[in-house]
């Protein structure tokens, strides 16, 4: 009896020490990312220097479209559901510390220089709410209002800009918007102008001068520069797909990957099977790549010499890498069913992608193209790197 | 009150729903059930980018029965077929047969597709 007490005691000292231990073993947040899990509602936080799953957080909700941000410690990532869900999870301890049905359904969002406001872009009831970073408790809402009776339009292409603001796109409206939150007080909200016709996406470049929105409704770009005051949109490469016969588009591209490389600005064309290079100078087009079909992601390794891009269905199995001096596919190869994204980690040796149909991320070589591992998750979609915390418009 | 039908008529009624239901499910029929499955990762996942993957809408219009609620089978697979102008929702024809087209429209409407 009484070895067995012991014993039971000391089993009980060694789950405590191991907790312990646990609980003291430091470890740094930077390496850290999230995948999105878009069947299961759920996020598994990764190791890019491990190359391995830490753990997979279920309660996301509906993950169907979904992106993510960084707190400004990359301790937490703030992701965005599809459902209106703005859930915020813990890197280190891999868990929901919180979460908030804020809308019925939405697209995305974005953090603010400072770390302390997130907004959300929302499709229903449209227009984009800001939250506390901290708590999650609302800000501001700003609906998307536009016409005589007021209607509210979807938001889309929300980044952050310097100086605690953010710029959005009206989906319906065709307008770009931009609120201003440096001030304590009512946000300062100042119309910029009209885009264009059905702008789908927008980004902002890392040096938070320039915002572009991508138009569905007509070939050309919105382009507004943040250095002049007041700012005003001009538009870009206007009818750049003229003469050339329209190709459905059964995804639509993202422009948050949007490259800045080698001084021009790679970007997937609408509707045609190019990219188009648009100088980061005159914002004149400074070439084409024909690529493999409609291009959804064109994603400029970190050091801007090569840019991956990944196709639209049916002929989203492939990923190219176009030579961005010679504007040439030096790289062609077949992961496997629906690559849905490409992440680089931060300084660009390696990049994952998410082959949603085959159920796995695979990891490769950014300059060889060898394959570094691969890690079963269920239905993955978007892949993000906490590294993202230190950049502006991601 | 309600009048009840003598049995002939009704038989009839019976016998003529039926046949213009198989008639209207024959070409469905056909699709293999490794073919339906395809579809129903077709709907979840690649309309799913659009109208959200519980079909409640996103960038395109909610697909949920209730919201199909009056609208024909046929009339939502010419859509799936021919696209909408002017608005990104794109023509499948040509990567997608008219009897699969009809097939994804019944099981929008039936709500076999969560």
């Amino acid at each position: 009896m009484r070895i067995l007490r012991l014993i039971t005691f000391l089993a009980a000292l060694t789950a405590y020490c191991l907790a312990a231990a646990a609980q003291s073993q430091l470890r740094g947040t930077g390496d850290l990312g999230i995948v999105i899990e878009r069947a299961n509602g759920s996020v598994c936080v990764v190791d890019t220097s491990a190359r391995a799953i830490l753990s997979c957080v279920e309660g996301f909700g509906d993950l169907s479209h979904a992106s993510a941000v960084f707190s400004r410690d990359q301790r937490y990532a703030y992701v965005f559901g599809r459902d209106g869900g703005l859930t915020k999870v813990d890197l280190l301890e891999q868990r929901i510390v919180k979460r908030v049905l804020q809308a019925g359904n939405s697209i995305g969002g974005a953090i603010s220089d400072d770390g302390k406001l997130i907004a959300v872009s929302n499709y229903k009831p449209g227009g984009i709410k800001v939250f506390d970073a901290e708590t999650l408790n609302q800000v501001a809402d700003i609906p998307a209002s536009y016409g005589a009776d007021g209607e509210r339009s979807k938001t889309v292409g929300l980044v952050d800009a310097p100086g605690r603001r953010f710029i959005f796109t009206l989906y319906d409206a065709g307008e770009i918007w931009m609120v201003d939150f440096a001030e304590p007080g009512e946000p300062q909200i100042t119309k910029i102008g009209r885009a264009g016709k059905l702008p789908y996406d927008a980004l902002i470049t890392a040096d938070g001068r320039h915002y572009i929105a991508g138009l569905f409704g007509e070939d050309g770009l919105a382009h507004v520069d943040l250095w002049r005051s007041p700012a005003r949109i001009e538009r870009v490469l206007d009818g750049y797909g003229k003469g050339e016969a329209k190709m459905p588009v059964y995804k639509m591209p993202h422009l948050e990957g949007w490259a800045l490389a080698g001084g021009q600005f790679i970007l997937p064309a609408v509707g045609h099977s190019e990219l188009l290079a648009l100088d980061a100078e005159t914002f004149k087009e400074a070439g084409r790549v024909k690529v493999h079909g409609q291009p959804v992601f064109a994603i400029a390794r970190p050091d801007g010499r090569q840019v991956w891009v990944n196709f639209a269905h049916p002929l989203n199995d492939t990923i190219q890498v176009v030579d961005v001096p010679t504007l040439k596919v030096v790289h062609e190869f077949k992961p496997g069913p629906a690559i849905l994204h490409m992440e680089f980690t931060p300084r660009g040796h390696e990049v994952w992608v998410s082959v949603r149909d085959a159920n796995k991320v695979e990891i490769y070589d950014a300059r060889t193209f060898e394959k570094r591992g691969e890690l079963e998750m269920r239905k993955p979609s978007g892949v993000f790197f906490a590294a993202r915390a230190n950049r502006i418009g991601l | 009150m309600r009048r009840r039908m003598t049995l002939l008529p009704r038989l009839l009624l019976e016998v003529a729903m039926l046949l213009a239901l198989t008639s209207a499910m024959a070409s469905a029929e056909e699709l293999s059930p490794q073919r339906k499955g395809e579809l129903r990762n077709l709907i979840m996942q690649d309309c799913g980018s659009c109208h959200g993957m519980t079909l409640k809408g996103g960038l395109g219009s909610a697909l949920r029965p209730v919201d199909l609620d009056g609208v024909e089978e046929e009339t939502i697979a010419r859509i799936v077929l021919d696209g909408v102008p002017d608005k990104p929702m794109p023509p499948w024809r040509g990567l997608l047969s008219d009897s699969e087209a009809l097939w994804i429209a019944h099981a929008l409407k039936a709500g076999v597709v969560k």
